[in-house]
């Protein structure tokens, strides 16, 4: 009954699960393309936006939310979706340009005001003495990106895979605690007033310190670090059961137009198109050495079946730092 | 009750689940609670242990020892030990003090007391974290860290735990006769006496009940605990978010034989605290 209603009044709802940081760019976005998609087609469309843990969010989906699109922090996330429900392809980062990444991030600190440990690289998180807030790998999406951030930097400087594994256990006997998500450890460091350094999201350091003051908080960026890219993707099987393939569909496309790319660097993500972008939003995300991880770890899967499985390098190094 | 009765009817039918009564509609009563039982709490049950089943005792043995699920487990089953002791004892003087004494604000405190059943965890687990964080509070009162420890750990079991115990000795302290007491004194019993033999002892299997309540509360307890935890693997982990955890890593087996481990331990405890209950309901009498 209640389909039939909104189906004869034109009006189209749409589910996004997403992941923690991007509660404030979605709601941005959604509200431009539902103006767009309404000039375009005279429809109304309402997006609904679902946020929480990147893994948490993926399993919802694998256990029956009707999402139409998820936008995550991690494509293993969506793999793992891909994998358990055929709700997609296996291939389904192939279908939208650049990786299915309309836009991409990465791994800068945060620390106090003025520095006053003195943190500039990678290196300085693992001397003894350091407090570093990160959130727990197992838990965060966010935090592998972390996690692989330090890893990379280590094995492009030693070029030896147990060196790297010693750096990043170092790293982590550094951290006071464990939060199981990005904004839990925000809130830990900025908030609780514990840790000399937050390893964190560029976007989610930029609102670091647009929430709790400029006077606070300084940014740190490390030379190298790891292009992050949080995938988007069509759960197929959902749109057809719900016949709003169109929309959702122009939805991810959507985001890759002129208007959503100048949204999202106003987001403090890195656009795919920067040209469309306003200059003042460019100019703040510095120049930083980025490495993929397909070049360093040969794609999420391998990297998520190494560091991030069940006894994988991550227990090892918990284990040994015991 | 009527236990000549039903003995002398016992061989003729012994198998009748009805008891006589004047009131009709046992069959339905029953029906109803079966039901509602197996829906809501059996086959639920069932499916988790038959889900953890698929790795057969000998993996649950294995998960069991595992040193961090262990370390996990000892984290949370002592500390919820630990919490609900306290809470009993602190529970009973809450109860003494609001059964027994009139003063201004007392219905305010009265539903205080409540407020911890009503609270989403999660908002106690912040507010917690907040006032202990070193720069809270309460914890930049003190030169060494509570948030982010065992001891946060345990204080927020502490708060969650607190109305299962003040709730369930109150009635009990509301029935105590005060000619008991006037007695002890007559016959020349010192306060302290008093207190140990004729006022606790009647109150022992409801502070049981209490403990098995809080107990039960603090050992499942997630939402609260996590922003004050610290998280540390080994040190400060609790076991429900290892269970998180495995479900991150879309470990669904490893995390049901996680909770099933947990739900024998607290089978275990709860039957130990029943029996305890069981024995002093019948040493203290009356109750």
């Amino acid at each position: 009954m209640l389909l039939i209603a909104t189906v004869a009044f034109g009006q189209t709802q749409l589910l996004n699960v997403s992941y923690d940081p991007t509660r404030e760019l979605y709601r941005d976005l959604n509200e431009a393309f539902a103006a767009q998609w309404k000039k375009q087609t005279g429809e109304t469309v309402t997006i609904r936006a679902s946020h929480g843990g990147s893994g948490r969010q993926a399993r919802s989906v694998i256990d029956g939310l009707p999402a139409d699109v998820v936008t995550l922090a991690l494509a293993a996330d969506i793999d793992e979706i891909a994998k358990l429900t055929k709700k997609l392809p296996a291939d389904w980062q192939k279908r939208l340009p650049k990786n299915s990444s309309p836009y991409t991030s990465t791994i800068v600190f945060v620390v106090r005001k003025g520095n006053p440990k003195g943190i500039k690289d990678w290196d300085d998180l693992v001397k003894p003495g350091i407090q570093v807030i990160t959130p727990n790998p197992k838990t965060s999406g966010g935090a592998r990106w972390n996690y692989l951030a330090a890893w990379g930097y280590a094995l492009d400087k030693t070029k030896d895979e147990a060196k790297a594994e010693a750096f990043v256990a170092a790293l982590f006997k550094n951290v006071p605690v464990l939060d199981t998500g990005a904004r839990g450890s925000t809130t830990t460091f900025a908030q609780r007033g514990i840790g000399d350094v937050a390893i964190s999201w560029e976007n989610e350091a930029f609102l670091i310190q647009k929430e709790f003051g400029e006077d606070k908080f300084d940014i740190v960026v490390p030379p190298t670090s790891i292009l992050a890219e949080p995938p988007v993707a069509l759960v197929d099987a959902n749109v057809d059961q719900k016949g709003t393939r169109k929309a959702a569909q122009a939805y991810l496309d959507f985001l890759y137009t002129p208007d959503a790319q100048a949204i999202i660097a106003k987001h403090f993500y890195r656009p795919q198109h920067p040209e469309h972008a306003a200059k003042a939003d460019i100019d703040r995300l510095p120049k930083i050495e980025l490495f993929t991880i397909d070049s360093v770890f040969g794609g999420w899967e391998k990297a998520q079946a190494k560091h991030f499985a069940d006894g994988g390098v991550f227990d090892a190094i918990l284990k040994k730092n015991r | 009750m009527s236990v000549a009765a039903t003995s002398i009817a016992a061989p003729r039918r012994a198998l009748r689940l009805r008891r006589p009564s004047a009131l009709p509609g046992f069959g339905l009563a029953l029906g109803y609670t079966l039901f509602y039982l197996g829906l809501i709490v059996i086959i639920p049950l069932a499916a988790l242990v038959l889900r953890a089943s698929s790795i057969g005792f000998s993996g649950l043995i294995n998960i069991a020892t595992d040193e961090r699920v262990a370390a996990a487990l000892k984290v949370s089953f002592g500390l919820s030990f630990a919490a609900a002791a306290v809470d009993t004892i602190f529970g009973l003087l809450i109860a003494w003090v609001m059964v027994r004494y009139r003063f201004p604000g007392r219905k305010l405190l009265d539903a205080a007391i409540d407020l911890p059943f009503a609270l989403p965890t999660a908002v106690a687990g912040i507010a917690l974290a907040a006032l202990y964080a070193p720069n809270g509070w309460i914890g930049s009162l003190f030169n060494f860290p509570i948030a982010f420890t065992p001891l946060g750990i345990f204080i927020a079991l502490v708060f969650v735990g607190l109305p299962f115990a003040v709730r369930t000795v109150e009635p009990l302290i509301a029935d105590i006769d005060r000619e008991l007491e006037e007695a002890a004194a007559t016959l020349g019993a010192s306060r302290t006496r008093a207190i140990f033999t004729v006022l606790l002892p009647p109150l022992i299997p409801a502070m049981l009940t209490g403990f098995a309540l809080a107990f039960g509360r603090a050992v499942g307890e997630y939402g609260s605990v996590i922003f004050i935890a610290g998280n540390k693997p080994y040190i400060s982990e609790i076991a429900p978010l290892l269970i998180i955890v495995k479900l991150e890593e879309f470990n669904y087996t490893g995390a049901t034989a996680i909770a099933t481990i947990m739900l024998a331990i607290s089978f275990v405890t709860l039957l130990a605290i029943n029996l305890l209950q069981a024995y002093s309901r019948r040493r203290f009498g009356h109750v």
